[in-house]
């Protein structure tokens, strides 16, 4: 899968690098270290910055070679940050047959952003997920925690509208 | 002792839809009448009707309440719990009979059903252990260590002929009896619970709902094999399974059911959990092993199989959730009662998770042998808004579409393969009418081209290229030539590949190209999609006589592709609107402005 790599500048804190070598001593001596380490620095950045990805490949002493070939192999690692609202429409079986794309379609549509994107202003970011599994409610999105199923694609900018704030 | 249960489906379905919420409000509602030490709120595993989410069902009297509200809570509270009274008005409407009540268990949904790998979903309280043991939980494990050798475990799952339920079907105890015959220090015991197939949900729910029937299930196979090691593969994307997973394990261990020896005896067993990080070539039993290894999880050739050299190099095995979730069974009610389950060739049952145009979207488990019409018209309700079957897809991306015509073929492995499909994981999407076929071959393989690993040539530039090809049929641009060209790219595709990936990937457009070809021929030929799914063939127009012209929908076009004719239909007071679609952009705005039917597409 081709990812879209982030030209926003890197804004880690000293708290989120302390926090991120915690992370790798916790880790440093299990074999296979470097994908749990990777999920709990996405935990803490909220994605994984080339920045992020040589302080991992530096402190588990693997090459940042084979740390970015991991980030970019699994589907859930982000190598661009998420908005304040991350919008993921499951793009699953169940919910494609019961129309996931037009829902997709406009969602791309009233933010202005295409699937993998994310606002300008970082508050909208928008994902075409793997299966969710509420298959009973497709077609579903979720907006951080919250779950809306049984959509259509009319109702679209009402749900938006709750995120205007 | 409480005099009432109330269970409430705490799955990822009806979390979804605020069933903890629901628990919350029982709980408040329940307090306020002082009720508290009479009746019981339970959070249960998925029940499997998730189309009709929240669920909350009331025992003794088994009222099951279904599509609940929250507003509901306090009527159900004070009117059933403390005066008596079901209220009847928000039961499961089937489950009402005139003036009685029927059993769920009679209802159209669970007739059919035989629960043995689901038994205690929307049962037990997945979080609490003593429910587990209550319900024979660990007694097979106990059976086990106490009076069988392995040698007798790994003949017992031999004589059930059990088959693996995550997609090929191969025999589960032929599996554990290489493993065992290959003497080392270390042997491993995995679960796939990666679940990648878009649409299917099952051991997500068994994972939810009864997460210790696999853990008993992964130590039974660590004492046949000789490992003292489990790893538990599991998505990250589901949260409520990875938490309750967690909690039985520790609950397991605080009972001595998991650690250093268990039950008294020497056997030693451990299981961690390592969470997927979504690539759906890690449901390849190698791939799985290298990213449990911490590494990007591609495939690698076989042989050595995993039984010589899996995980770290050492003898494994590796059994997905629904096939460990049999295992306790088998141990406690013997072979000769798996056996007198299922076909002649496919034993016992497969959990479906029923989705796409279907009445009742949902989990079911079926006896092996049974039909896909009982499956889809008896048990799923048929299709909704009166629209007209049209194929049913199984396998997921690695499967293939079954038309009517085959609707009344016994389901097992065998036959399913023998129709140019496959059981997979046992996702059961149903299509009517309106789904196009060269759609939905596009939509797997857009798929599979995302989820390559990319390191055989076949898969990663063969689905690629069969994708471009399928891109230019559905836009318009496609030749006869082309359908012959991408049928032979297919079977190089599967003849060639790695791992199973690759070669079952172009099965979504084999078997729709064999059943469907008609329906590619009209894209190629007449430039038509009938389902009306393909937007570039698409073409809307105004029958001018039921137009009104009202302009309504000249106004919503972006493109100004609507004008007004100088034509007035009879009885009509103004001119009738035309769409030129030289200018249309097929956006389809217009289609719901019409009051009138006007405008049709297609």
């Amino acid at each position: 899968m081709l990812k879209k790599i982030s030209s926003i500048p890197f804004a880690g804190t000293p708290e989120q690098e302390a926090e991120l070598k915690a992370v790798i001593a916790k880790h440093i001596d299990d074999p296979g270290a470097v994908m749990p380490v990777l999920q709990e620095a996405q935990d803490i950045y909220g994605y994984l910055p080339q920045e992020v990805q040589t302080m991992i490949a530096e402190g588990l002493n693997v090459p940042l070679e084979e740390v970015y070939g991991v980030s970019t192999f699994y589907s859930q690692f982000a190598l661009s940050p998420k908005g304040k609202y991350n919008i993921s429409v499951c793009m699953g079986t169940a919910c494609y047959v019961k129309g996931s794309g037009d829902v997709l379609n406009k969602l791309s549509e009233e933010l202005g952003i295409g699937a993998e994107e994310c606002t300008l202003d970082g508050k909208f970011s928008l994902t075409a997920c793997r299966c969710i599994g509420a298959c009973g409610l497709a077609p579903v999105i979720t907006i951080n925690d919250d779950v809306y199923g049984r959509l259509t694609a009319d109702m679209i900018p009402d749900i938006l509208a709750k995120y205007k704030d | 002792m409480y005099r009432s249960n109330v269970l409430v489906c705490g799955g990822t379905g009806c979390t979804s839809s605020d069933s903890l919420k629901i628990v919350e409000k029982l709980k408040e509602e329940i307090a306020a009448r002082g009720l508290e030490k009479e009746v019981n709120v339970i959070t249960t595993g998925c029940f499997g009707l998730c189309a009709l989410g929240p669920i909350v069902v009331i025992y003794p009297e088994g009222s099951f309440y279904s599509m609940v509200k929250l507003e509901d809570i306090p009527e159900i509270v004070e009117e059933h719990l403390l005066k008596g009274r079901i209220v009847t008005r928000l039961l499961y409407q089937e489950t009402v009979e005139e003036d009685t009540i029927k059993s769920l268990n009679k209802t159209a949904f669970y007739a059919k059903q035989q629960r043995i790998a689901l038994r205690n979903c929307g049962v037990i309280d997945p979080e609490k252990i003593d429910e587990y043991i209550a319900m024979d939980g660990y007694a097979a494990l106990g059976k086990v260590l106490t009076e069988m050798t392995p040698t007798e475990v790994i003949e017992t799952i031999l004589a059930s002929g059990l088959r693996g339920r995550g997609g090929a079907g191969f025999p589960t105890g032929l599996k554990w009896k290489f493993a065992a015959a290959n003497d080392a220090d270390q042997k491993y015991v995995c679960c796939n619970a990666d679940e990648g197939d878009p649409g299917a949900f099952m051991d997500r729910s068994i994972l939810e709902g009864d997460p210790h029937a696999l853990l008993e299930a992964m130590a039974i196979a660590g004492y046949a094999i000789g490992a003292t090691k489990g790893y538990v593969y599991v998505r990250a994307e589901y949260p409520i399974a990875v938490n309750r997973l967690q909690i039985a394990i520790d609950q397991a261990h605080e009972y001595g059911l998991l650690g250093d020896n268990i039950f008294g005896t020497d056997f030693c067993f451990d299981i961690q959990l390592r969470l997927g990080a979504g690539a759906f070539v890690c449901g390849e039993e190698t791939s799985l092993m290298t990213s449990i290894e911490g590494k990007r999880g591609e495939p690698r050739p076989r042989p050595p199989f995993p039984a010589v050299k899996g995980l770290y190099k050492k003898p494994t095995i590796l059994n997905n959730v629904e096939t460990y979730a049999n295992i306790p069974r088998i141990i406690l009610l013997g072979a000769d009662w798996f056996n007198t389950i299922g076909t002649e060739k496919s034993k016992g049952t497969k959990v479906f998770a029923l989705g796409g145009k279907i009445e009742h979207t949902g989990l079911v488990e079926v006896p092996m042998g049974t039909t896909l019409r009982e499956i889809v018209e008896e048990i799923g309700g048929g299709i909704p808004n009166g629209k007209k079957f049209k194929a049913a897809q199984t396998g997921g991306p690695s499967g293939g579409c079954i038309p009517p015509q085959h609707l009344d073929i016994p389901i097992d492995y065998d036959n399913l393969l023998a129709i140019g499909s496959m059981m997979g994981s046992g996702g059961l999407i149903v299509m009517d009418e309106t789904t196009c076929m060269v759609d939905i071959a596009k939509f797997f393989l857009e798929f599979t081209v995302d989820e390559s690993c990319g390191k055989c040539t076949p898969c990663r530039i063969g689905t690629k290229r069969l994708l471009e090809m399928l891109d230019k049929i559905t836009k318009g641009q496609g030749t006869l030539e082309m359908i012959d060209e991408m049928e032979e790219l297919c079977h190089y595709i599967k003849d060639n590949s790695l791992c199973g990936l690759g070669q079952t990937a172009p099965n979504p457009v084999l078997s729709t190209l064999h059943y469907f070809r008609d329906e590619y021929v009209q894209h190629v030929v007449d430039k038509k999609c009938v389902a009306g799914v393909c937007k570039d063939l698409l073409e809307f127009s105004i029958i001018k006589d039921k137009c009104f012209g009202c302009s309504m929908c000249a106004r919503q076009c972006p493109a100004g592709a609507i004008t007004v004719t100088d034509y007035t239909a009879p009885g009509k007071k103004k001119p009738a609107y035309e769409i030129d679609t030289a200018k249309c952009v097929k956006c389809g705005a217009c289609l719901p402005t019409c009051k009138f039917g006007a405008i049709v597409k297609g």
